[in-house]
């Protein structure tokens, strides 16, 4: 199954998705970088935050700072992952500056590096938006190694501050390399082969989140991607039907005269239950219509993913990419 | 136990009211992965005491603007304000955490006045006090130490519920508060600070390495300023505190206290049901008191003796009759049902490993918090159990 539709992020290499706690980042993250791989490219799937989230989605081992394969994209594409560790990074960063990996126990026990990987603000960032960056470019030959690198990102409360790494280290670094690797990051994350895509819930607080970050990140000059759109309900009821289960007008006498014709006992508190389900369903569908209104009026490109009431394994993943494929983000 | 309850069937209902009720209980800490609904759980916990008779104090951290707003936090004054329309004897105050402001106020409570504004003025104790890691966490739990002794000293409160910052892992609310003491006090910043003078022969020794490289090495990647500005902040910090570490321990002990009751606040889904068991497992390693598990928006039907199965192919067999709104009712059952089996699933991943965990499930709510009857309903729900 080929697709010939052109994507809308052509020129696009590095995708970082973010979104508010509890909207699925790393499902679509996964997603995206299966419907990226299709058709036989290289996809790196990158995790910050010491979750193992890829891991468990493709149900694979944990990962580890070594690019390991994780999953096949249909018709010969291939997807790695890789969970980036700030003190990693930083060992590799002394060593490629300063051939001083040797000393890493000796700065370990003095705190210097608990200090640059978890408390000095931004540092962490660096080295892992650095890291990152690395493997964007990284080439074999005159190829690039990775025709795409999919990040599943900090959440969107803490994501400018994460990408706009030349702000966020502007107090403790005005000159070395920590700057230079700072300003080589922005000169990827910045471009136009950087997209930030948000993930959201058709909800009231993710999309307030959702425009909030997006409002920030174009403040900030970072290319704001696509607003992903996930667990989106499939409205059940016709839109007759759906303004009478708003109005609770549904004719429950019906109801259960239908049951019984197909051997449920219609108990009045079945069709209690039943009606309430159905208003229940009305309201969340009405208010995903507001919240839909609220995101097209952001005026950026968005993609749907659909609700799936049984969950996400590594099999429904292939769906969820073939959605996006089919929707043009790949 | 409600429908919702149905969900766990096998672990025993967290009774929040007792807890509530519980005059022995003085501090209520809400923690929990982000994005699970703990700043809504503190407020309509603290919300539900008040009602019931209890002086109590909500401190949170980061509240969504409509939450804030319902509970009359407009602006941000790092000062406990009291809630109004709460019904009945008691006494709802809410605060909004300020971290810088709490740095701030810590300084200027320890340094005389000439002092403070010079570590105020210090531009990494500007950064220190708006941008560490941890720094959220430290001031969080000053500020309930702050709220705890004026609770003991004035009497003004006999409740405190707290919700914790949001951060990469829960975890991060005990660890990063004794993390970042470690570095104020610890020999790294002082080698920032001094690096010839704190490093002496001991750190040659250390740094088989080369000190000298190390410490040119500092100062080409942080630059010069950066060390100067540390220098005089540790000189002027010098004895002024005892120590953040000891402070900082001295509130953890404070949390392993009877008096204090966790409550851990998550979803049905993976990720947050995995930190949420990280969490449970820390509290009992470190003999901290877990009061219960709230297992926040959860799907829930009155009509399980209808499932998934059923209704699905009573659905089809209806749409061949012609009776599409009947098909269509029952097919939105069956989807509640397959999303009810999917949460039941992972719940029970979480009570097979921790069966003493009592808990308290809490539906789906239709709409976002807007008001105090709203933060009411969720109070009566985790009552319900």
């Amino acid at each position: 199954m080929a697709h010939v539709s052109d994507s809308d992020w052509e020129g696009v290499r590095l995708h970082i998705v973010t979104g508010k706690g509890g909207t699925g980042k790393t499902t679509v993250a996964g997603a995206l970088a299966l419907a990226l791989a299709t058709g036989g490219k290289r996809v790196l799937l990158i995790e910050v935050e010491g979750r193992q989230g890829i891991a468990q989605l493709f149900d694979v081992p944990p990962l580890d700072y070594n690019d390991r394969r994780i999953a096949s994209a249909p018709d010969g594409g291939e997807v790695f992952g890789n969970a980036l560790d700030s003190e990693e990074a930083l060992l590799e960063f002394l060593d490629m500056f300063y051939n001083m990996r040797r000393a890493g126990s000796a700065l370990q026990k003095m705190g210097a590096i608990d200090f640059a990987t978890t408390i000095a603000p931004g540092v962490r960032d660096v080295l892992l938006t650095g890291k990152t960056k690395e493997a964007v470019r990284r080439k074999s030959g005159d190829d690039y190694v990775y025709d795409a690198v999919v990040m599943d990102a900090p959440p969107t409360g803490r994501i400018t501050r994460f990408l706009n790494v030349n702000n966020e280290i502007a107090d403790l670094a005005r000159t070395g390399p920590i700057r230079s690797q700072a300003d080589a990051v922005m000169a990827v994350i910045a471009s136009p082969q950087t997209a930030v895509h948000v993930v959201t819930l058709l909800e009231e607080m993710p999309v307030q989140e959702t425009a909030d970050a997006i409002t920030e990140l174009q403040e900030a000059g970072l290319p704001v991607g696509a607003v992903i759109v996930n667990q989106v309900r499939v409205p059940l009821l016709s839109p007759t039907e759906q303004t009478r289960a708003l109005e609770q007008t549904l004719d429950s006498a019906q109801l259960a005269i239908d049951l019984e014709s197909v051997g449920i006992t219609p108990t009045d508190d079945v069709i209690a239950a039943l009606m309430h389900e159905a208003a229940a369903h009305a309201e969340r569908v009405a208010l995903e219509d507001r919240e839909r209104f609220t995101i097209a009026e952001l005026r950026i490109p968005t993609y749907e993913l659909p609700f799936r009431p049984d969950g996400v394994d590594p099999g429904t993943l292939y769906d969820l990419a073939e959605l996006l494929l089919t929707q043009g983000v790949a | 136990m409600n429908n919702a309850h149905a969900v766990v069937p096998k672990s025993s209902v967290f009774d929040v009211d007792a807890m509530l009720a519980d005059t022995s209980v003085r501090i209520i800490v809400c923690c929990g992965a982000g994005g699970v609904g703990k700043t809504t759980t503190a407020a309509a916990l603290a919300l539900r005491a008040a009602e019931q008779g209890r002086k109590v104090v909500v401190l949170t951290i980061d509240p969504a603007r409509r939450l804030a707003q319902s509970l009359g936090l407009g602006h941000l004054d790092n000062e406990p304000r009291p809630v109004v329309g709460i019904n009945g004897t008691g006494s709802l105050d809410a605060m909004m955490l300020d971290m810088k402001r709490t740095f701030d106020e810590f300084v200027e409570s320890a340094a005389d006045p000439e002092r403070a504004a010079t570590i105020l003025a210090n531009p990494f104790y500007q950064s220190l006090s708006s941008s560490f890691a941890g720094t959220q966490e430290y001031m969080a739990m000053e500020k309930l130490g702050q709220l705890r002794s004026s609770a003991v000293v004035e009497d003004r409160w006999d409740l405190i519920v707290v919700d914790t910052p949001p951060s990469r892992s829960a975890l991060d609310f005990l660890d990063a508060p004794r993390r970042l003491g470690s570095f104020l006090d610890g020999r790294f910043i002082r080698l920032l600070a001094a690096p010839a003078k704190a490093g002496g022969r001991a750190y040659m020794r250390v740094l088989s390495a080369g000190f000298g490289v190390f410490t040119s090495v500092l100062s080409k990647i942080l630059g010069g300023q950066v060390l100067t500005d540390v220098q005089q902040f540790v000189a002027s910090i010098d004895t002024l505190f005892g120590g953040f570490r000891e402070r900082a321990d001295e509130t953890y002990a404070m949390l392993k206290a009877d008096d204090t009751a966790f409550v851990v606040v998550t979803a049905p889904e993976r990720d947050a049901l995995r930190e949420a068991s990280y969490f449970v497992e820390r509290l009992d390693g470190d003999d901290m008191p877990l009061a219960g598990l709230v297992l926040n928006r959860v799907a829930s039907t009155s009509a399980s003796a209808i499932d998934a199965a059923t209704a699905t192919s009573a659905a089809a067999r209806l749409a061949v009759l012609g009776a599409d709104t009947s098909a269509a009712i029952l097919r939105i059952h069956a989807q509640l049902v397959a999303t009810q089996d999917r949460q039941r699933r992972l719940a029970e991943r979480f009570t097979s490993a921790h069966r003493h965990v009592p808990i308290a499930v809490v539906p789906t709510m239709p709409a976002d918090v807007t008001d105090l009857t709203d933060l009411r309903t969720i109070g009566q729900a985790l009552a319900d159990g």
